[in-house]
């Protein structure tokens, strides 16, 4: 496997008058491997932005390592900046320039031939508007034209944070479909999004990021099958009869949790010892299966963000550590 | 040089730049025809009403001296001559008398000298040029930060103090050719003034000199302003905080000074505490400040001089030479630090 991003260590405190010192960055790694879409996913205030930010030379680190495309940065950031797009958070232009203004400089001050420009605003779909002022542009539409910016010299890594933002449900499926075409085509898409039903969708493998510190890492797959909660979801023909069984699975060994038209059965290697010991009891099941994870209570449960019922989740904070600082707080561990 | 390209691109396409620009081409024009309004051309016609003035002058002129002669006489045969203050010799009051041809020239109407005249307007197109050059250069800068271009570019082209060195070359480079440009237009402009509204021929090798020594000073004085609002906008990272600071320049650093330093305190030569002191000394070559408030020392003809300090264009030109290189390299080390957040 190539990594064209390594991030070892990485520490990044701000530091304010009023606000003292702020860790943001806790020894943080994320590797990312050649030729995959690979999200990156935390909380808000978790440190992902500071992390881009940092391996792209924006912020200085105050500890850590990291390597793009092979090469040690921020060191060599201007060897392979040519060879890195990105948008960082929101996008952000001159407000009277048109798209095609803002990527001919562009294209001008890194060397970018110019056909190039009418090829990546047919690839975002801002042809038709290309002339137009960027401060007429919907949020979509500047979102497009970032992703048209970041891929304008035709880069081997492809950073996007939040790219899928003020998209409309079309424009997010063409930002699918694009994201897997580029990989298609070799390259690198490390993509930071809060859509996590898009980020299971489009991507290889994830890094989770929680209170400045990774608490899971890998394969997409691998990811869910380590956080399986090992549920089943269990249904009678009656409803009367959810206590009786619960009752049943309960004095068996197994914990159970009644909801109002199900049972939530736990501790249970296999849905068949499920059927048959209800069965023996002349309680038939209606309906069995596992309980999918997905990757939405997988990120919760590792960032602690779950929401409880008359807590305000604070930013930065994990929802489980009232009061404690944010590295103090880290949850889950590292899976890498 | 591709960046020296966009950047030099990106400057000329701000809309900032180009109504800044056309304010300067209409004024520049507007400044002349109201100068020009105020002068005539020297000829026949105004050569002829100048000496009729100045005959009608000298007759009322010649009967008032007759009549003070007169006066004096009268009051010498009565005894009265020195109470009344006039001379031993009442013919002296006919001296007073000016020449007629003395008074066609105070009858002759204003002419545009290129060679007298000229002078102060190269100060008028500079205090021009200085305010053009602050606000491109802040904005140009500043407008970056905030609308997040700096860090597109930066992105782009992570060498931080190579990105900011290019833009500033750009701006430098852009406000010098147009200053020479608009300079050279100006000249035009009141060449043709002193062609139609006054005269020329005065003009010698040396007083072009003196022209050209007082542009290139303020050319000087134009890339100052320009460096120092890009320099301040980079600093803050916002076009807001150059623009603020030049407000307080003019606030404190001018009125404030002047009534605390000069009309409350009354500090001996407080003007030397004023910045725009120095600029004037840079541009006329020096300022001779005088301490009203100090007892005035005697001269032996009967004149009473109070004491002075004079400023001069090189003692103006280090003070603005240290701002210059405080203000860039705070800048620089700022652009070299501090966070892209």
């Amino acid at each position: 496997m190539t990594a064209v991003v390594e991030i070892h260590g990485l520490r990044k405190t701000y530091r304010s008058l009023r606000g003292g010192a702020r860790p943001a960055l806790a020894g943080f790694d994320m590797t990312v491997a050649a030729g995959q879409v690979h999200g990156f996913l935390g909380p808000n205030g978790s440190g992902k932005t500071t992390t881009l930010r940092t391996l792209l030379g924006l912020i200085a680190a105050n500890g850590g390592e990291m390597r793009l495309l092979g090469r040690p940065v921020p060191a060599a950031l201007p060897e392979v900046a040519g060879q890195v797009g990105a948008i960082v958070e929101s996008p952000q232009f001159f407000p009277n320039f048109s798209a095609r203004d803002t990527l001919s400089l562009l294209a001008t001050a890194g060397g970018v031939p110019k056909p190039r420009i009418d090829a990546v605003l047919e690839l975002v779909g801002l042809r038709d508007r290309a002339r137009d002022r960027v401060k007429t542009y919907s949020l979509g539409m500047k979102q497009r034209l970032a992703v048209a910016s970041a891929l304008l010299k035709q880069p081997k890594l492809l950073i996007l944070d939040e790219p899928a933002n003020g998209l409309d449900p079309a424009g997010i499926r063409e930002m699918r479909d694009l994201m897997r075409r580029l990989v298609s085509e070799g390259m690198t898409v490390l993509l930071s999004s809060h859509i996590l039903g898009e980020v299971q969708q489009i991507c290889d493998s994830v890094t989770i990021i929680s209170a400045g510190r990774r608490v899971a890492a890998g394969p997409v797959a691998e990811v869910l099958a380590a956080h399986g909660t090992g549920e089943i979801r269990v249904r009678l023909e009656a409803a009367a009869d959810h206590q009786t069984a619960a009752g049943i699975l309960r004095d068996a060994g197994a914990t159970v949790t009644v909801h109002a038209d199900h049972l939530l059965v736990h501790g249970v290697d296999k849905p068949a010892w499920v059927t048959r010991t209800l069965a023996a009891r002349d309680l038939y099941v209606s309906e069995l299966h596992r309980a999918e994870v997905d990757l939405e209570s997988v990120f919760l449960e590792l960032t602690g963000t779950t929401p409880v019922p008359g807590q305000h989740h604070q930013v930065g904070l994990p929802a489980n550590s009232e009061g404690a600082g944010p590295v103090a707080a880290n949850v889950g561990g590292t899976h890498a | 040089m591709n960046l020296l390209k966009a950047e030099l691109r990106r400057l000329a396409k701000r809309r900032i730049t180009r109504w800044m620009l056309l304010l300067v081409l209409l004024l520049m024009p507007t400044v002349a025809l109201v100068v020009a309004s105020n002068y005539v051309k020297p000829g026949p016609a105004a050569q002829a009403q100048a000496e009729a003035a100045a005959a009608a002058e000298f007759e009322r002129q010649q009967v008032y001296i007759e009549a003070e002669v007169a006066r004096c006489e009268a009051d010498q045969a009565a005894g009265t001559a020195d109470e009344m203050g006039w001379p031993e010799d009442c013919e002296e009051i006919r001296a007073w008398q000016s020449s007629q041809e003395e008074m066609v020239e105070w009858f002759m109407p204003p002419a545009f000298e290129f060679r007298e005249d000229f002078q102060p307007m190269i100060k008028v197109l500079t205090a021009l040029l200085c305010l053009f050059g602050f606000t491109i250069g802040a904005s140009f800068v500043g407008a970056e930060w905030r609308t997040g271009g700096m860090m597109n570019l930066l992105l782009w082209r992570p060498r931080r103090l190579q990105v900011l060195g290019t833009k500033l070359a750009a701006l430098v480079g852009v406000l010098a050719g147009l200053a020479v440009v608009l300079g050279a237009l100006w000249t035009g402009m009141f060449w043709l003034v002193a062609e139609f509204r006054g005269i020329t021929d005065t003009m010698t090798d040396g007083a072009w000199q003196s022209f050209g020594l007082a542009g290139l000073r303020g050319l000087a004085l134009v890339l100052f302003a320009g460096v120092l609002g890009f320099a301040l906008a980079s600093i803050g990272r916002h076009t807001a905080l150059a623009m603020g600071a030049a407000i307080v320049a003019f606030v404190v650093g001018v009125a404030g000074v002047g009534i605390i330093g000069g009309g409350m305190l009354e500090l001996p030569f407080y003007e030397r505490w004023i910045w725009s002191t120095y600029v004037t000394a840079w541009l006329d070559g020096s300022v001779e400040l005088t301490d009203w408030n100090a007892p005035c020392t005697p001269t032996p003809n009967g004149d009473c001089v109070s004491p002075t300090l004079e400023i001069s264009w090189q003692i103006a030109g280090i003070g603005m030479a240290v701002l210059f290189a405080v203000v860039l390299i705070v800048a620089m080390w700022q652009m070299r630090q501090r966070d892209v957040a």
